[in-house]
């Protein structure tokens, strides 16, 4: 069989592997989508968005930069830390201090002739509809479900039915130790972020009273030591957990607690891991998952190959390298109740119809499928209550003594919700009372 | 008015080093013994082909930290390389690649040592594997020269050394790892929720009269007590009630714990302030995974069993503390205890006297193993540590490449691919009634097929297959790998390099480290549908 023939956008000889695959049909390439003429020359012209620029986000500039992307953007509003140098490979001891986006962006720029790389030292929030319009996909390496959920909301409301550009596919991933997670979402025509937000539950947190009265373990000592005895004690105007001499204040707090308790394993290590929720990291999973997320990206922008999230299709990729390697890639369903996605509200299970409205914001932070920690709540009729301005909330506060009945809210009802952290979006919810125990 | 004790001496502060601090999110995973490890290992990559995902290998392996690395790879870097390989640049071009690849590696890491060949102190590979130190590890890409391969393999056999083959080819890719023999891993680290091992179905004489004398007059237990009983402590009581009405047999069907489990919910009081009791709640949510007594692990069966042929296997640390274990088992019907307890609502002291009851116990049976291994020929020399950690981790010790040492049980590999492919394109047929994924098996014999050739077409390809699998193009999956692997004619795509390497990465830091769980011993990845599968080959 006589190989198809290649088209190249520019320098044959130097992107002659890639242009050998991105620009010829495979076996399992749609033809109807496929057009091989136009795919380098496109690729170059595309905008791309990098959100994070950390140990994934070094990985994903590097292979996009080497994938055919011209024209790269990059958020990223953290300095670099020593910490850091053991995966984010774009950085030297010598960096520290100094903006990540900025450091990678030159790096990578130095390193493959012909990319720009545009850095933003600052926050996602920072920037506007308008912003993130320009871009054709957005590839995110980070590590907090905060900035995930803000994006994610931001593409999802950016959709107009009616203009074909204004679907940004948005390309995930995530890691812990030897393990992660590579997706691909398509706003509201697959399962968003939010529709998976129970895939990441956060911990269980540790009741005040087992820290206040009764520690078992060296992290109750250290949680107790972070959030009690500093509230009280002050030792410093401002906690700053990167300060060594904060951390080392906290750990001293914790072992002399311990010691009371006869409790062992509190250690300098375990309280900043504590302090910090650090996550272990390595090189080699930062690599497997970012290149899964920018394999994703090549083949979305190309039409090469069949890529990840296709209506109907796989859209979740989860690798663990612990035991073994075991991969699972699913199809991971849209939620019609999802809060930023769907058009039903959700479901909200209300333990006690004797609640008053305070246990109710409170119980926001720590649900699973809600994860707000400064909600605001309105009825179908009235606002029940307001974090801001100051002015409102204080109008709204005595509403948080009140029990959900007296509020007027009864089984079924609606309830809207917003949260500073996802300034554009009203969760809607639904109320389902359990039924008080006979 | 209590006074202030102020003579206490402060605890010493030992701040963490420049190291640490640097090592930090990886020490959390492999420890100060892992590291060092890593630290010790010099590792050979040969270089070939498109020439990228060795590279991405140790670009992985550099930044932990390993102690010194060489590349020998004899072409010079062209225009192509740039496209590919992100550790060359235009200043590279005409230049040694692996000289080039050197400079820029090292640059990751200030503590690594790294060496390049062909250079004029050995000018072949044979020359290099005769003079260097002995290597940790040794990774090849394809496609490779027969005579270079011939050459590893020797010496992966005399050195007892791992050898790492990976290639990469467009969207596809796969790698394979031969071991020396058979590999023993104690620190698998097991997930934290599987290594609970309570003992409620055979407890000794401390843990029952703790459990008693807490539990005598439970019924006059104040709230505040009764509320706090650890659920270690609830289990034990109602399973002892239980084999009182139950001729002295614990619960053991399925209807039975749950049963079991109603009795304990019945017993939590709701009577006090807060309308129910959460030590009840978790002893109840307990039941069915802790009311057991654990049958012997298969991976650790698997250690009892194998058949040791070599001297030298026979006399390691490893398999002593293997026999003197497996005698453990035999007297007591039970693994030693591994000692630790999961948290649970219990008073401080309570709970810390129940730790130190598990604790006492797991050092007991620990020490009774260990005077097992004393009393064997060369165990006298065996580190204590050493029997502890394997005591601990009994129920999740692990071999891999279990047959390797035991020559009746070898067949020759290419007799072993033909009965792999039988196996996966029959299970391919009930693949989509079973609702399982499709075998990534054709991807694997595609790529093979180019093993020492720069690039193939499709026809040459499928007429490699065909030796191993009559018929090959006939055979739809495997005609499509086939067409995918020639469309790439031998080159890398860059995300799939650099997928790999990372994999290949995480799987030398865990034989290097001896921590976690490698494969056994081959793994595909298909890119086009993001999934890897782990074949034994």
């Amino acid at each position: 069989m006589a190989s198809a023939e290649v088209y190249p956008a520019s320098e044959p000889a130097r992107w002659k592997y890639l242009d050998n695959i991105r620009t010829r049909a495979g076996p399992l390439t749609n033809p109807d989508i496929f057009d091989g003429q136009v795919v380098a020359q496109n690729m170059e012209n595309m905008k791309i968005l990098v959100i994070g620029a950390g140990g994934l986000g070094c990985e994903i500039l590097k292979n996009l930069a080497l994938s055919g992307f011209k024209d790269i953007h990059v958020i990223d509003m953290d300095t670099i830390d020593i910490s850091n140098l053991n995966r984010q490979f774009l950085f030297r001891q010598s960096d520290v201090g100094s903006f990540k986006a900025e450091v990678a962006a030159r790096f990578v720029e130095r390193r493959v002739k012909g990319v720009k790389i545009t850095p933003y030292n600052c926050k996602i929030q920072d920037f506007d509809e308008d912003f993130y319009m320009q871009f054709q996909l957005v590839v995110c390496g980070l590590d907090s479900i905060e900035a995930r959920r803000w994006i994610n909301a931001m593409l999802v409301n950016m959709v107009d039915e009616e203009a074909v550009d204004s679907y940004k596919p948005l390309i995930d991933g995530g890691t812990e130790g030897f393990k992660g997670q590579a997706r691909v979402i398509f706003p509201t025509v697959t399962s968003c972020i939010e529709c998976q937000l129970d895939m990441h539950a956060p911990r269980a947190a540790v009741p005040l009273c087992t820290l206040a009265s009764i520690p078992r373990q060296p992290e109750h000592c250290i949680e107790w030591a972070h959030v009690i005895a500093w509230d009280k004690e002050k030792p410093f105007p401002k906690l700053d957990n990167d300060d060594p001499e904060h951390i080392t204040w906290l750990y001293q707090k914790a072992l002399t607690r311990a010691q009371e308790f006869k409790i062992s394993g509190v250690t300098y290590s375990l309280t900043q891991g504590v302090v910090k929720n650090i996550i272990p990291a390595i090189a080699a999973t930062n690599s497997v998952i970012a290149a899964a997320c920018c394999n994703e990206a090549f083949k979305i922008a190309s039409n090469c190959a069949p890529c990840l999230g296709m209506p109907g299709e796989n859209n979740y990729m989860m690798y663990s390298g612990n035991d073994s390697i075991y991969t699972y890639t699913f199809q991971h369903e849209k939620k019609d109740d999802c809060p930023v996605c769907g058009n039903l509200a959700r479901e909200l299970v209300i333990e006690n119809p004797e609640w008053t409205l305070r246990e109710l914001v409170d119980s926001f932070a720590v649900r699973p499928e809600a994860q707000l920690k400064k909600p605001s709540i309105r009825s179908e009729s009235k606002t029940l209550y307001m974090q801001s301005p100051a002015s409102l909330e204080e109008q709204t506060r005595p509403n948080l003594d009140k029990t959900l009945k007296e509020l007027g809210l009864t089984d079924g009802q609606e309830i809207g919700v917003t949260d500073p952290a996802f300034a554009t979006v009203s969760f809607k919810f639904k109320l389902k009372f359990k039924q008080a125990a006979a | 008015m209590t006074e202030i004790v102020t003579s206490q001496t402060p605890p010493i502060l030992h701040g963490p080093s420049e190291k640490e601090r640097k090592y930090d999110r990886q020490l959390r995973l492999w420890a100060a013994s892992g590291q060092a490890a890593l630290e010790s290992a010099n590792i050979l990559l040969v270089n070939s082909g498109a020439g990228t995902v060795g590279i991405e290998t140790l670009k992985n392996l550099v930044l932990p930290g390993i102690g010194r690395f060489a590349i020998y790879d004899d072409t010079v870097v062209t225009e192509a390389d740039l496209g590919v390989n992100f550790f060359l640049d235009d200043a590279c071009l005409g230049k040694s690649r692996s000289q080039s690849l050197t400079a820029l590696l090292l640059e990751l890491n200030p503590e690594v040592e790294g060496a390049w060949y062909p250079n004029t102190e050995a000018t072949t590979l044979a020359a290099l594997l005769t003079t260097s130190p002995t290597f940790t590890a040794i990774v090849y890409t394809y496609p490779i020269q027969q005579e270079h391969l011939s050459a590893l393999a020797e010496y992966g056999e005399k050195h007892k050394t791992p050898l790492f083959a990976v290639h990469s080819a467009g969207f596809n890719s796969y790698f394979k790892i031969s071991l020396p023999g058979a590999f023993p891993i104690v620190d698998t680290h097991p997930d934290e929720t599987a290594t609970t091992d309570l003992r409620l179905l055979a407890p000794w004489p401390e843990l029952v009269s703790f459990a008693k004398d807490m539990t005598k007059d439970i019924g006059n237990l104040n709230h505040f007590e009764h509320g706090h009983l650890p659920c270690v402590v609830i289990l034990l009581h109602y399973l002892d009630q239980w084999r009182e009405t139950h001729g002295g047999s614990y619960p053991s069907t399925y209807k039975e714990k749950t049963e079991f489990r109603r009795i304990v919910q019945n017993a939590a009081r709701t009577d006090n302030p807060e309308g129910g009791e959460e030590n009840f709640d978790e002893a109840v949510a307990a039941v069915l995974k802790t009311v057991v007594s654990p049958p012997l692990p298969s991976g650790l069966r698997e250690v009892f069993e194998y058949k040791r042929n070599i001297p030298a296997e026979q006399r390691s640390g490893f398999w002593i503390i293997v026999d003197a274990v497996e005698q453990f088992y035999a007297k007591h019907k039970c693994l030693p205890l591994p000692g630790s307890v999961p948290d649970m609502k219990a008073q401080s002291k309570v709970y810390v006297q129940l730790q130190n009851i598990y604790k006492s116990k797991a050092r007991q049976d620990a020490g009774e193993v260990l005077q097992i291994v004393h009393a064997t020929a060369d165990g006298q020399q065996i580190d204590p540590a050493e029997v502890e950690l394997f005591c601990k981790n009994a129920a999740f010790v692990k071999l891999i490449n279990a047959t390797g040492g035991d020559s009746s049980a070898r067949i020759s590999s290419s007799d072993r691919l033909k009965l792999v492919v039988d196996q996966e394109l029959e299970n391919d047929e009930n693949a989509e009634a079973m609702m399982m994924p499709l075998s990534l098996l054709p991807i694997y014999l595609a790529l093979q097929a180019t093993s020492h050739v720069a690039s193939a077409s499709e026809d040459d390809i499928l007429a490699e297959v065909a030796k191993v699998v009559p018929g090959a193009n006939q055979i739809e999956k495997i005609v499509s790998a086939a067409k995918e692997v020639a469309r790439a004619e031998g080159g890398e795509l860059h995300n799939v390099a650099a997928l790999t390497g990372g994999m290949v990465a995480q799987e030398m830091i865990k034989i290097i480290t001896k921590q976690y769980i490698p494969i056994d011993n081959t793994c595909i990845f298909d890119g086009i549908n993001s999934r890897c599968q782990v074949l034994r080959l």
